[in-house]
């Protein structure tokens, strides 16, 4: 039988924020355990909730950049279950109505571009930790260690619908998911950290059949490699099971990294009556069409607005534009530069970006913003080009050095001609003695060119800027030697 | 409602019932639900439910903080009342995932 | 001199004109409240911070940085969190837990803010469900007007303690009537305020949206005073209300015309027939009628409206508090705080002996209650019915406002009952809540005022009822009352022997 693959993701977005979502507690990663759980964040008996604006922004930007429908008027329910890592014993989350709902994520695969649609993005608070250490409790007993430093903060958790065929588009969303909240500056997009976690909801289906089959959700995917590696292996456990004459039983499942498997959680089990309603502490979220209107202006274009307006302003291809707004850290680098160049420089600034640049970081595996140089160093190195300091072939022996040395004083460049004498040799009349010096040398090249033969002129050329260790002002070169080919 | 419903509503609580708390539980859990059922004569056909009641009388929406770290660390006054603790964590017992 | 029977007006004098120290008169009430194990009023005293506060507010009032209340002693309901006092909510659950910090209330009337001096916390049913005491951890409070009998509840601690002249003001928390039915039952007046009036922050929570938090004292008066130190905004409270402070003390003692003449000419005063129903016993009826007639001659114009569904506001309400209750209470787990199992096998096993072990009876009824109406299937039936009933009931209030100015009537059924009379059937209970509950479904103030005895000489009280933000009218019609009345100046026959 042939198999139909149905993907759903639900993502876990840790917001940017200085605080906690309903508390003034830090949310700095790597505090000493619950050393930033405040009050609130413990439940301690008599503490309340209130919320954090700046996690409402970033809520409406990531509507606004995925098309969505910001609500007017969102409801903050309680999730109610015991565990241990949920201080209150339920969880502030939104339920009947969240805050961003609909709206639309672009994939390409395969160079195939798909949309994935958004079913709703809602605000909620995190969990704490249990470290599993094995520690000893007041009589003996094996236990856990509770650390509620994560506990409250800010979570956007965006739904799509059963949209994703295979795994590979599941992790092209992920991708797009990620590279878009970290655009936008709402998510730091730390998957080690566990700033940016997915969950996927995997179900399969003879090709054809119309129903959904029953699907296990699969927790805590950390890794672009894990989701694609807990996906494939549990649509064939499910495949392997319906083909042996089993069923699927809906559950949570955990993806193992280092089995290659996903194992039911015994645990979430029998919480399955969450009890959900309207938060009493807490009144209704309301977002003024003004609110919305002073985000959108304050928002970060987006890569797509970038791009189309890059291309009719200063002409760039579109395929620049494409590896300048792949990530933000890369546009941020470009528009900098460009501050600094000016406009009539931004082609030779997209050059150097998609070419030297874009090699060297690639090499390195790292992303512009780890760029050991910076943009006012690469900036630079194109007003050499541009004022004639330097030719275009220099500049790249030039940015290579630079690259080696990870040099950090800003003017690398001008230090680096000096030292290297790299300086280009526009001086007419040092420029004439060293052309009638290769003439002399290559008469039989001078006869030939007379003679008609016009690649006699680049062998010439070639001699005179081997002369000169390529220094020399090829134009200039070029008018001189035509000059004095002419006159005798 | 009947005994599996008091055992169900116990357990979603987390308390504990023997079986003859259960069924006393569940005599006096009926008598308040005999109570409640008067509700369902009341024709409330297009009435908004109440959340919060000063909302009957005025807009009200969720006020917003400014995103500031105001709160800083306490953990040894927070820590002295916890039954069992090792490190700075809250210790229970294992936790089975 | 007999500070016990003194108003916190009559204290503030004799503190302000240092006829008596405030270190003088913590030692006072402590040593009364040292005498007084017998009522089971206070579950907590620290005599050293006691004294503590009183040294600083007699600084206060020696440099002239003293407020009206500076120096003034009072109690706190258990339900408050205190920094020096352990807080309970009168649960096992809490046994032993201190705080960290001390509940907003607190905080404003305490040392710094209005000066008040902290006598200790007072005995409540737990996490306030109950309306008798007799839930609390800590045994039954007893009525100092006859030790046989309840003082009302939740805040029957608070009540007696004042009744019995251990403190001339206690904090409390309403509820569905735990500020007016044991002010009712020991005598004394207290107002529970428009829901969002007082931040709920560190007042321990039963049902969020119920809650409210009042001040406890002998008169009127005294409770304006309280309530303009307790009453403001707090931004750590997202459902406390953003309003210009009030002076609660301004119309005491004006007309309500605001001309001279009678007191209370021009006012029109609400009776609800549903409160006059059969199941108002005579004894409490005559007391309000009496109290009414008296109304009536100081000026007001009585007009009969309708709370067509006062009877709901019982089953509304028992679903409603225990659905936010049973999670509000959730955090009980013994993980950070609190009681936990000595014995106990796996995690669920630690949770459900620990909560078994730390919660009572009732309040194990009421988290079931509230798990049954939220959970699935049942939701809509019980949860969503019961807030659609509460907004009916609060357009209910609406409408009768349209007709008067304040509603009258009584604010229980029944005079206090004798200890472990009602325990064994909570429904029965229930059922006595049934002319507070409203209110604090409406979130409207409300208050009670003693206006007589009743049968076994137990007092009676007034219930009054306001709309929205009325409560500096309702203090207003209470003080007009007591100047012509002198039922609040009776001494509880505790009060007289005690201390004495």
């Amino acid at each position: 039988m042939k198999w139909e693959v149905v993907i759903g993701m639900e993502t876990h977005a840790q917001l940017r924020t200085n605080s906690k979502i309903f508390s003034g507690a830090s949310i700095e990663f790597g505090a000493e355990p619950n050393r930033q759980a405040c009050a609130v964040d413990l439940a301690l008996p008599g503490v309340l909730p209130v919320l954090n604006k700046a996690a409402v922004a970033h809520a409406i930007r990531f509507g606004l950049a995925v098309g969505a429908h910001i609500a007017p008027m969102s409801i903050f329910a309680r999730k109610n279950y015991f565990y241990p890592d949920l201080p209150k014993g339920y969880q502030i989350s939104q339920f009947e109505i969240p805050v961003v709902q609909g709206g639309k994520v672009h994939i390409v695969l395969d160079g195939v571009a798909k949309t994935v649609q958004l079913t709703r993005a809602h605000l909620e608070e995190d969990a704490g930790k249990s470290l599993h250490e094995d520690f000893r409790g007041p009589h003996g007993e094996s236990s856990s260690g509770i650390d509620l430093n994560r506990a409250g903060t800010p979570l956007l958790e965006i739904v799509t619908e059963p949209d994703m065929r295979s795994a590979a588009e599941a992790v092209a969303y992920a991708k797009a998911l990620h590279s878009l909240v970290v655009w936008l500056g709402v998510c730091d997009g730390n998957m080690q950290e566990g700033s940016f976690r997915c969950d996927a909801n995997v179900s399969v289906r003879p090709v054809g059949q119309k129903e959904y089959g029953t699907r296990c959700e699969i927790k805590n995917l950390n890794s672009f490699r894990f989701l694609e590696e807990a996906i494939q292996y549990e649509v064939r456990r499910q495949i392997e099971l319906i083909e042996d004459g089993g069923r699927v039983v809906q559950e949570t499942r955990l993806y193992d990294p280092d089995k290659k498997e996903t194992r039911s959680m015994r645990s979430k089990e029998d919480a399955n009556d969450y009890r959900y309603f309207p938060d009493p502490d807490l009144l209704p979220l309301m977002i003024s069409e003004e609110w919305i209107a002073k985000e959108r202006s304050e928002m970060t274009e987006l890569p797509a607005q970038k791009s189309e307006r890059w291309q009719s302003e200063f002409g760039l291809s579109a395929y620049d534009c494409q590896v300048l707004t792949q990530e933000r850290a890369t546009a941020d680098f470009y528009e900098d530069l460009l501050k600094q160049v000016g406009k009539d420089q931004a082609k030779a600034a997209a050059n150097l970006m998609t070419g030297e640049f874009a090699s060297a970081l690639n090499k390195e595996g790292i992303s512009a913003a780890q760029s050991p140089l910076n943009p006012s160093q690469l900036a630079q190195l194109i007003q050499r080009i541009a004022d004639g300091t330097i030719s275009n072939k220099i500049a790249k022996e030039i940015f290579t050095a630079m690259w080696d040395e990870k040099a950090s004083d800003p003017d690398a460049v001008d230090r680096i001609i000096e030292a290297k004498g790299l300086k280009q040799i526009s001086d007419s009349g040092a420029l004439e003695a060293i052309i009638d010096q290769v003439l002399a040398a290559n008469q039989k090249s001078v006869e030939e060119f007379r003679a008609g033969k016009e690649k006699a002129f680049n062998a010439l050329i070639g001699q005179i800027m081997k002369a000169t260790q390529g220094k020399a002002n090829p134009q200039q070169v070029n008018k001189l030697l035509t000059d004095k080919l002419n006159q005798s | 409602m009947n005994l599996e419903d008091v055992k169900r509503i116990a357990h979603l609580s987390h308390l504990s019932l023997s079986e003859d708390e259960a069924k006393a539980t569940l005599a006096q859990l009926q008598k308040v639900f005999h109570l409640v059922e008067q509700m369902q004569a009341v024709n409330t056909d297009g009435i908004e439910p109440l959340a919060h009641p000063i909302e009957q009388i005025m807009a009200i929406a969720q006020p917003l903080r400014e995103d500031m770290v105001t709160e800083h660390d306490q953990r040894d006054a927070y820590l002295k009342n916890a039954p069992a603790e090792h490190d700075g964590l809250f210790l229970v017992p294992k936790v089975i995932e | 001199m007999s500070w016990h029977t003194k108003t916190i007006a009559e204290l503030s004098k004799s503190l302000h004109s240092k006829e008596v120290s405030s270190q003088e008169l913590a030692n006072y009430f402590l040593a009364r409240i040292a005498e007084s194990k017998e009522l089971n009023a206070f579950v907590d005293v620290n005599v050293e911070q006691t004294l503590l506060q009183a040294k600083a507010a007699d600084a206060q009032l020696a440099d002239g940085s003293a407020t009206k209340l500076t120096g003034v002693p009072l109690a706190h309901k258990d339900i408050f969190v205190t920094k020096h006092w352990k807080t309970t909510a009168g649960s096992k659950i809490l046994n032993n837990y201190i705080s960290p910090f001390d509940a907003h209330v607190v905080a404003e009337l305490g040392v710094g803010r209005a000066g008040m001096v902290c006598l200790g916390k007072v005995n409540m049913d737990e996490f306030a469900m109950g309306s008798s005491n007799e839930s609390a951890y800590a045994g039954p409070t007893k009525n100092p007007w006859d030790l046989a009998r309840v003082p009302g509840g939740s805040s029957g601690g608070s009540a007696a303690a004042i009744a019995a002249g251990l403190a001339p003001a206690s904090t409390g928390t309403d509820t569905g009537g735990s500020i007016r039915q044991p002010a009712a039952f020991c005598g004394i007046t207290g107002i529970k305020p428009t829901y969002g009036r007082v931040s709920r922050y560190g007042m321990i929570a039963y049902a969020s949206s119920l809650d409210q938090a009042g001040p406890m004292a002998k008169t009127a008066e005294d409770c304006a005073i309280m309530l303009n130190a307790m009453a403001g905004h707090d931004a750590k409270d997202s459902t406390s209300l953003e309003r210009a402070k009030e002076d609660y003390t301004k119309a005491l003692g004006k007309t309500w015309s605001g001309e001279p003449g009678l007191p209370l000419k021009g006012l029109r005063v609400g009776l609800p027939k549903e409160y006059f129903g059969d199941g108002l016993n005579a004894d409490v009826r005559t007391a309000v009628d009496a109290a009414i007639e008296q109304l009536k001659k100081m000026g007001a114009e009585c007009v009969s409206v309708s709370l067509p569904k006062t009877e709901l506001s019982i089953p509304v309400y028992y679903v409603l508090a225990p659905a936010e209750a049973s999670s509000n209470l959730s955090r009980f787990d013994g993980v950070r705080y609190g009681h936990r199992a000595a014995e106990y096998g796996d995690l669920t096993d630690m949770y459900k002996r620990s909560r078994s072990e730390g919660f009572g009876a009732e309040v194990k009824r009421r988290i079931m209650i509230g798990a049954y109406v939220l959970s699935h299937g049942y939701y809509d039936a019980y949860y969503l019915k019961a807030q659609r009933i509460r907004r009916i009931i609060a357009q209910d209030f609406q409408n009768a406002f349209d007709a008067c100015d304040i509603i009258a009537g009584p604010v229980a059924p029944n005079v206090a009952g004798k200890l472990g009379e009602k325990v064994s059937d909570p429904t029965q209970m229930y059922l006595e809540d049934i002319y507070t509950l409203s209110p604090n479904l409406a979130g409207l103030p409300a208050m009670s005022v003693p206006c007589g005895f009743g049968d076994h000489g137990m007092p009676v009280g007034l219930q009054l009822i306001g709309n929205y933000f009325s409560e500096a009218a309702l203090l207003q019609v209470a003080h007009a009352y007591q100047q012509e009345t002198n039922w609040h100046q009776a001494q509880s026959p505790f009060a007289v022997k005690g201390g004495a």
